[in-house]
C-alpha cells in the first residue's frame, strides 16, 4: 500500500526528485529491517536517497509529517497501516487499512506547491490509554473517559499553538479534519474547535476506517484533493486555509493554506474515487487475510523463503518491474534478458519499466490447488500495450467476472512470506473504472 | 551439422516394466530392481553383460549411484540424467547414442520414481533458491489456458469441448482397464468425468493424469548383435528431443494452441525414420497425456490430423483402441499416472508389447504396420521440452 500511495504521489508531481524517503508505520512488515528501502526499490529512487522508517507508534505518521515541514530538501513522506483487532470486536470494526504519501518541498518547476506550510503545533504527554505488546495483533485499551479527558485538554492545547503559529484564528479555518484512534476524543474535541459550520470534514471513520499511522495523511491528502477538485470546478478558490489535528499520545496541529497550482493538479485517483469504487469482502476471507482463521492449505510444499542474493541481483525486475527490450528487434524480454529470443544479440538490450504499463488478459485460468495466502490464485496470461508479455497472478479480481481482453495494470503486493521473508514483487489488477475519478 | 538419426543401427532387446499405482510396500530401490531384473530376464543377460548404465529420474536421487547402489553395479558407467517429465526417454536416448557411438556394445536405460513417499498431492519439484518471482502455478493451471484457446480459435462451443475432453479421458481409461500394470484399471464413463470436481481453470479430476510409483527399463545394443537377444528386437528409427527456450511464456505471438517444442521434434523424428505419413505408418502411438486438452493438441503437433480438426478426430474415434490410428493402448498417463523418470520407458514399453504381439488380448492391436512412435513432453505451455522416439520391428 505504500508503494501504492507513494507511486500515485510521485505520478501527480512529475519534477519532483525526493531527497529522502521517510516511511512510518505501526503496523511494519520487518522489525531491525528497514521497511522503507523497499518502497525506496519499489519506486526506483536513486541509490543515494536514503530511505527511513518511523516505525511502531501511531504518532510515527504525523511525525514524520512534521519533520518534513520543519526541515529542508524534498521529502517522501509515506504512512501504510493495517490495523489488526480481535474478531467482533471494536478495533476490527472501526480499523481500516490504507496508506498516504505526501511530498514534501520547496516547490519547483514540475512539482509546483500545492498548500502551503502555515504552521502548527504540538502538545506531548505520557499516559496510558492504548497499547500493543510487541507481537501481538490486538491492543489494548484503558478505560475510555480517562483517554478523552487527556486527549481534549492536549487538543485544545495544540490547537491554540497550532493557530498561533500559523497566524490564523479559528473562524479563519476553511476545513478541519481531526482524527486519531479515540473516537470518542475525536468527537468532542471536533466540536470545540471554534471553527465555522461545515468546516469540519469528514474523518473517513465510515468510508475507509481508522487507518492508524497512515490516517492523518490521508485525511490531508483529501482535504487538498477536495480543494484541487473545488478549483477545478470553480466553486473554490485559492488561498483557503486547511487544518489537520491528530490526537495520539498528545495531539499535533498542521495547517496549511491552498494556493492556485490545485486548479491544474490532477491527483491520479484521488481518496473519494477510491472509496467509491470499493468492493465488498467476505467476511471469512477477511479474517484469513489477517491471521484470525487459518484455512485449510493445498496438500502441497509451501513456498521457500526468497533467496537474499538472488533477490538482490534482480532487484530492479523484483521490486520495480523492469524487463529488457531488445534494441535490434524491439522484443520485451519479462523477466530481463541478457539474451535476446529473436535474432542472436547478447547483451544488447536496455531497461524498460513495465510498472506503469497497462495489459490485456490473453487468456486465464483458476489454480485450485496452487500455494497463495489468497486462494485460490486467478492466473492470466497479460500482453502489454507497447510490447511484452508476462504471465501473471491477479489480485482484487472477480474470478467469475473476468474475461479475455480485460485490462489490467500492475501493483507491488506480497506473494507470500516464508521463514519471515516477505515475497515482494508485482501483481496485475484489473482496472478498476472510475478509480481514477474522472479528472484526467 | 545436422540431426542425423541413428535409424536402424540400434536395437531395444529386453525391456521391463513394474506395475505402477500407490506401491507403497516398496522404495525406490525396489522399484528400480524390480524393473532391471525383468528387463535383464528379458534380454537374457545379466547386470555383468551391460557395459553402461544410464538412470532417469528427476527426485529419485542424484549421480549414478541412485542406480549402481541398488544394483551393486561394480565400476560400470552409470550417469543419472534428469530432462523434466521427459527423463525417462532421455534416459533411453544416452543409452542408445552411446551404442551407436561405439562406445558400449550393451548398455540399458532405467527410469523411476517414488512419488507417493512426498505425502502431498500431485507433482512437486523443489526450486533451486530463486528471486521468489517465478510463477508458482501448478502444471494443471497452466495447461488448462490450452482448451478455452484451442475452442475459441477453431470455433469449438463449450459444450462440444467438453464432450471431446471427455472422450479423450474415457479412451485412455478403456484402455487402461485392459492393462494389468496400469494404476486406474476401470473405464469411467464422460458422464463421471464432467461431472468430477474441478481442479484448475476449467480441467476437472478426470482431465488432469495421476501420480504414481514406478519404473522401467530397457536394454539396448548394436542392431546387426539385435539377434543374439531375440527373436523380435525393435529397431530404433528415431529419437528427436528438444528444449525450449521459454520464450513461449512471453511472447505474444504464442496462442496456446499448439507446442512448437512438440512439432520440431515429430518433425526431426519423421525425417530421422523416413517416414510421410504418420497416421498411415504407424501401428499405435503413445503419447504425454498429461492433461486431456494436451492429447488433443497433440494430435495435431505430431501430424496425425490437420489443424483445427483433431477435435472432430476424436469424436469419430480415430485414436480409439480400434480406431485408425489407435493413441495410447496401454491406458496413458491417464491410466498409469505419471512416475516422472519412468513414463517415457513406460511408453515404450507398450511399444515394444504391441509390435511384439504381447499386450494383453484384449488391447493386443490387430494391425499389419510394423512402425509406434512415443511422445513424452516436460514442462509447460510456452516452455517444454518434448521427445519423440520411432521404433520399428523391421530393418529398412
Amino acid at each position: 500500500m505504500g508503494v501504492e500511495a507513494a507511486r500515485l504521489a510521485l505520478r501527480s508531481a512529475p519534477g519532483a526528485a525526493p531527497g529522502t524517503v521517510w516511511f512510518a508505520t505501526a503496523n511494519p512488515a520487518y522489525l531491525d529491517k528497514t521497511n522503507g528501502t523497499a518502497v525506496h526499490r519499489a519506486l526506483r529512487l536513486p541509490g543515494e536517497v536514503p530511505a527511513y522508517d518511523f516505525g511502531g507508534a501511531l504518532r510515527s505518521g504525523t511525525g514524520a509529517l512534521a519533520a518534513a515541514l520543519a526541515g529542508t530538501g524534498t521529502v517522501l513522506v509515506v504512512a501504510a497501516d493495517r490495523r489488526d483487532g480481535m474478531p467482533t470486536g471494536g478495533d476490527e470494526a472501526a480499523g481500516g487499512d490504507a496508506a498516504a504519501a505526501l511530498v514534501v518541498a520547496d516547490g519547483a518547476p514540475g512539482a509546483p506547491l500545492l498548500a502551503e506550510h502555515l504552521g502548527g503545533g504540538s502538545a506531548t504527554d505520557e499516559f496510558v490509554d492504548r497499547w500493543r505488546a510487541p507481537g501481538e495483533q490486538r491492543a489494548k485499551l484503558w478505560e475510555e473517559r480517562f483517554g478523552e479527558t487527556r486527549y481534549l485538554a492536549l487538543g485544545a492545547e495544540a490547537w491554540a499553538r497550532g493557530l498561533k503559529d500559523a497566524g490564523v484564528g479559528a473562524e479563519e479555518i476553511d476545513r478541519v479534519a481531526v482524527t486519531g484512534m479515540h473516537g470518542r476524543a475525536v468527537k468532542s474535541l471536533s466540536g470545540r474547535l471554534g471553527v465555522r459550520d461545515g468546516a469540519l470534514a469528514d474523518d473517513l471513520a465510515d468510508g475507509v476506517g481508522q487507518s492508524g499511522a497512515a490516517h492523518p495523511l490521508l485525511l490531508l491528502a483529501a482535504l487538498i484533493e477536495e480543494e484541487a477538485a473545488g478549483q477545478a470546478a470553480g466553486t473554490l478558490g485559492a488561498g483557503r486555509v486547511l487544518a489537520l489535528v491528530h490526537l495520539a499520545d498528545g495531539a499535533d496541529v498542521v495547517i496549511v493554506r491552498t494556493t492556485a497550482e490545485l486548479a491544474r493538479w490532477r491527483p491520479d485517483r484521488p481518496v473519494a474515487a477510491q472509496v467509491a469504487v470499493g468492493a465488498d469482502l467476505p467476511y471469512g476471507t477477511f479474517l484469513s487475510w489477517r491471521g484470525m482463521l487459518t484455512l485449510e492449505p493445498p496438500r502441497r510444499p509451501g513456498p521457500e523463503r526468497v533467496s537474499a542474493t538472488a533477490a538482490w541481483r534482480s532487484e530492479d525486475w523484483k521490486f520495480g518491474f523492469v524487463g529488457s527490450k531488445d534494441r535490434t528487434s524491439g522484443a520485451v524480454h519479462l523477466p530481463p534478458s541478457r539474451v535476446s529470443m529473436e535474432g542472436d544479440a547478447v547483451d544488447d538490450m536496455e531497461p524498460v519499466s513495465m510498472a506503469d504499463a497497462v495489459g490485456t488478459v490473453v487468456t486465464f485460468t483458476v489454480d485450485r490447488m496452487a500455494y497463495s495466502p489468497s486462494p485460490p490464485v486467478v492466473f492470466a496470461v497479460v500482453d502489454f500495450d507497447g510490447g511484452g508479455r508476462f504471465p501473471l497472478e491477479l489480485t482484487d479480481v472477480d474470478a467469475e467476472r473476468l474475461a479475455t481482453g480485460d485490462r489490467v495494470e500492475m501493483t507491488f503486493r506480497r506473494l507470500f512470506t516464508a521463514d519471515g521473508i516477505h515475497d515482494y514483487f508485482w501483481k496485475g489488477r484489473p482496472v478498476r473504472v472510475g478509480a481514477s475519478g474522472g479528472t484526467g | 551439422m545436422g540431426s542425423h538419426g541413428i535409424r536402424d543401427r540400434v536395437a531395444i532387446v529386453g525391456m521391463g516394466c513394474t506395475a505402477f499405482g500407490e506401491r507403497w510396500d516398496k522404495g525406490f530401490d525396489d522399484l528400480v530392481i524390480e524393473a532391471a531384473q525383468d528387463t535383464f530376464a528379458s534380454a537374457g543377460v545379466t547386470k555383468h553383460d551391460v557395459d553402461a548404465f544410464w538412470i532417469g529420474t528427476a527426485q529419485g536421487g542424484m549421480s549414478g549411484i541412485t542406480l549402481a547402489r541398488p544394483l551393486q553395479l561394480q565400476g560400470k558407467p552409470v550417469t543419472r540424467v534428469e530432462n523434466y517429465c521427459a527423463t525417462g526417454s532421455e534416459a533411453l536416448r544416452a543409452a542408445a547414442y552411446a551404442v551407436a557411438s561405439g562406445a558400449y556394445d550393451v548398455a540399458m536405460a532405467v527410469g523411476a520414481e517414488k512419488v507417493k513417499d512426498s505425502g502431498y498431492q500431485g507433482l512437486n519439484a523443489a526450486a533451486p533458491p530463486n528471486d521468489g518471482t517465478a510463477r508458482t502455478l501448478t502444471a494443471a493451471a497452466m495447461f488448462s489456458m490450452v482448451a478455452p484457446a484451442y475452442a475459441a480459435k477453431y470455433g469449438v462451443d463449450d459444450e462440444q469441448m467438453t464432450d471431446v475432453l471427455a472422450t479423450i479421458a474415457a479412451k485412455n481409461h478403456y484402455n487402461g482397464a485392459r492393462n494389468p500394470r496400469a494404476q486406474f484399471r476401470r473405464e469411467v464413463t464422460k458422464e463421471t468425468i464432467c461431472a468430477s470436481p474441478r481442479v484448475a481453470g476449467g480441467l476437472g479430476v478426470f482431465d488432469c493424469a495421476g501420480v504414481a510409483d514406478g519404473a522401467a527399463a530397457a536394454i539396448v545394443v548394436r542392431a546387426e548383435d539385435a539377434h543374439r537377444y531375440t527373436d523380435r528386437p525393435l529397431y530404433i528409427k528415431a529419437l528427436s528431443f528438444a528444449a525450449g527456450s521459454g520464450s513461449g511464456l512471453i511472447d505474444p505471438g504464442y496462442d496456446y494452441t499448439h507446442f512448437p517444442e512438440c512439432e520440431t521434434t515429430a518433425a526431426d523424428a519423421y525425417r530421422q525414420a523416413g517416414l510421410t505419413d504418420p497416421r498411415r505408418q504407424l501401428a499405435m502411438a503413445e503419447v504425454h497425456d498429461c492433461f486431456t486438452p494436451t492429447e488433443l493438441v497433440l494430435m495435431e503437433d505430431l501430424g496425425f490430423c490437420e489443424r483445427g480438426t483433431a477435435w472432430k478426430e476424436v469424436l469419430a474415434g480415430t485414436f480409439a483402441l480400434d480406431g485408425e490410428l489407435p493413441v495410447n493402448p496401454d491406458g496413458g498417463l491417464k491410466s498409469f499416472g505419471h512416475p516422472v523418470g519412468a513414463s517415457g520407458l513406460r511408453m515404450m514399453f507398450e511399444c515394444w508389447l504391441q509390435l511384439r504381439g504381447e499386450a494383453t488380448p484384449e488391447r493386443q492391436l490387430r494391425t499389419d504396420r510394423t512402425l509406434a512412435l512415443t511422445h513424452n513432453l516436460g514442462g509447460y505451455p510456452g516452455e517444454m521440452v518434448s521427445f519423440v522416439s520411432v521404433v520399428g520391428t523391421e530393418p529398412t
